[in-house]
């Protein structure tokens, strides 16, 4: 007796050790992870003239919002904003429009031929037709410089409507059978009974559908080449990494030439308001994370 | 026999007409956008001229093929692809793996929630934000990382150019990135073992290490598997962005990809046939791969993706 409750003594005495362990590592870890945002941040808010490139700092030597308020003034960064807002808001709304009714129709056991379109939305996941087919088409299509470019060939996805179905499968059809009895057509019973049930799955597919159109660079690498409809990201490309190359970058060049505001502060300036959105709608997408990582798991 | 299965045929579309123009728009979507690339991939066997188009232009046959198999750079290309996914295999692939484990380990759920917040949070940022800071880092003028190594007496290293260095900064890039994401489908496959497994191991006198070994580890063995085999399946993709915007003059005989090297002489240099060509070379043998490693999967008794 006496030697059971000395065995479980030292037992939670190394488990006091080993949580205290894994919580620092872990600490440890999560340091790691946040301190290039935090730097980006510090960098962001100092002060223009006292900041120092070749010195490290873990505060800002002056607080100072004056590379946000420059940012802020320039046509070319406000548009590019307005570019990607556009993208993240109409793409994400008939991307999801799109999605969930096709999903929804082959979904529904009784429709002739879904085992075709099913076979033929599959094929699509297994075979990628590489980078210039969809560019010539594009091209032939003649929505090159246009916004849609950046929409209608991502719309949807086989993975994303395969999931949706999924989802959609688990509504059991009685519901749909007893909405019928009671006199509800299809449209109906879409309207009714489907939509409103699947509402917080909609809202997961929605948030990773506009964190994917917000981070929007290579179909705007491929599509568009007049800078006044760039999105956000491809502006950031040209001011982050292709400074150098600046010249050719229209928009950054114009913006970067004429101020007395250091690069630095100005680059992580634009670096944090990107990040803003995403931190926005982060805590909702943390509900969902299950189901993003089931399609970021199988995807690409 | 024949004309009243038509017939029934015709009811049931008539019947649920509403249901084809719910999936019209998507259905459209496939066509459109997947099928027709995927007929325009016969230019890959002509001299493509936009001019001509495709049904004017010349056939070669595998000329295009032939070419890209002799040319020094297809062993590039090869070369750099598998240099990058073996050392993602080696070092990116275990790390989500031991992350779940410690993670699982808390007993402090607010604590927990915190540490899962802060590392998934870098999975939603673009690359071109992730390369950005990476260059507010490590550049050698006035990186971060480069100061501080000053400051404590070292030399300055030129991370971002060294070509000894590219494939290296490249994990570490998406370790930062995806390492915390990658925890989800393990710590969901963790929360499904049988916690009557633990007590009757703390009855044994199991410590920790011990459970996490002998239940934790075999709890989540297929899943580990399954996700080991659909990455081997992938072995012939590099995210195209990363390595785009990572790429520099110093670095580029490292650094350059199939895509890459599709974009620069397709897009950049309108060499279409030829790029297209390239593209279906890597598109034919991941496929070969990807319906390998599922067969694999089954093998091992998972139901595999498809």
């Amino acid at each position: 007796m006496s030697e059971q409750v000395h065995a479980s003594a030292i037992t939670t005495k190394s488990d006091r050790v080993f949580n205290i362990v894994n919580a620092v590592l872990l600490a440890i870890l999560g340091i790691i992870t946040f301190f290039p945002l935090y730097y980006v941040f510090v960098v962001s808010f100092s002060d223009p003239s006292s900041y120092i490139s070749s010195e490290f700092k873990l505060l800002p030597v002056k607080w100072s919002l004056a590379s946000y308020k420059y940012l802020m003034s320039t046509d070319a960064f406000i548009r590019s904003i307005g570019n990607s807002a556009f993208l993240a808001i109409i793409g994400t709304a008939l991307s999801l429009f799109v999605t969930s009714c096709l999903s929804y129709a082959i979904s529904r056991k009784r429709l002739q031929g879904r085992k075709i379109m099913m076979l033929m939305i599959l094929l699509t996941t297994l075979f990628n037709p590489g980078i210039i087919p969809p560019y010539l088409l594009v091209r032939d299509l003649h929505l090159i410089n246009s916004t849609w470019s950046l929409i209608l060939p991502v719309l949807t996805s086989g993975w994303y409507v395969l999931l949706m179905k999924g989802f959609f499968d688990s509504i059991p059809a009685s519901l749909e059978e007893s909405a019928r009895i009671d006199g509800c057509n299809d449209i109906s019973v879409w309207y009714r009974i489907i939509l409103p049930l699947s509402l917080p799955s909609l809202a997961a597919f929605g948030l990773f559908y506009a964190v994917a159109y917000w981070n929007t660079f290579f179909t705007a690498l491929l599509y568009i080449n007049d800078f006044t409809k760039q999105p956000l990201q491809v502006l950031l490309q040209n001011m982050l990494i292709d400074a150098s190359t600046a010249a050719g970058g229209g928009a950054a060049a114009e913006m970067m030439s004429e101020q007395r505001i250091p690069p630095e502060t100005l680059k992580m300036a634009a670096v944090v308001i990107a990040t803003v959105p995403i931190l926005l709608v982060y805590p909702f997408l943390q509900k969902h994370f299950a189901k993003g990582a089931m399609v970021g798991s199988v995807k690409e | 026999m024949g004309a009243s299965r038509l017939k029934q045929m015709w009811s049931g579309i008539a019947r649920d007409k509403f249901l084809y123009v719910l999936a019209l728009p998507g259905l459209l979507y496939f066509l459109i956008f997947k099928y027709v690339p995927m007929w325009g991939i016969v230019i890959s066997f002509q001299n493509y001229s936009p001019y001509q188009g495709v049904l004017g232009s010349p056939w070669v046959g595998f000329e295009h093929f032939q070419r890209f198999f002799a040319n020094p750079d297809f062993y590039t290309l090869f070369r750099n692809t598998m240099a990058i996914n073996v050392l993602s295999l080696v070092f990116f692939f275990p790390l989500p793996i031991l992350l779940s484990l410690m993670l699982n380990e808390v007993r402090t759920m607010v604590y927990k929630k915190i540490i899962q917040s802060i590392v998934y949070l870098p999975h939603f940022l673009s690359w071109v934000i992730i390369v950005g800071i990476t260059f507010l880092l490590f550049s050698t003028g006035d990186g971060a990382i480069n100061q501080l190594l000053v400051a404590l007496g070292f030399a300055k290293f030129d991370f971002l150019t060294n070509k000894n260095f590219f494939w290296g900064m490249l994990t570490a890039q998406s370790i930062w990135k995806d390492a915390g994401w990658g925890t989800i489908i393990f710590l969901a496959s963790m929360a499904s073992i049988d916690p009557q497994l633990y007590e009757a191991g703390k009855m044994d006198g199991a410590g920790r290490f011990r459970q996490m070994w002998h239940i934790t580890l075999p709890g989540i063995r297929p899943v580990i598997i399954i996700l080991l085999i659909l990455r081997i399946g992938h072995i012939m993709d590099v995210g195209f962005e990363q390595v785009f915007l990572m790429m520099n003059g110093a670095v580029s005989e490292v650094a350059d990809v199939f895509d890459t090297y599709v974009y620069r002489l397709g897009v950049k240099q309108g060499q279409f046939s030829y790029s297209t060509a390239v593209g279906l070379f890597k598109s034919v043998v991941g496929l070969l791969l990807v319906i390998g490693a599922n067969k694999l999967a089954k093998k091992f008794g998972e139901d595999g993706v498809y």
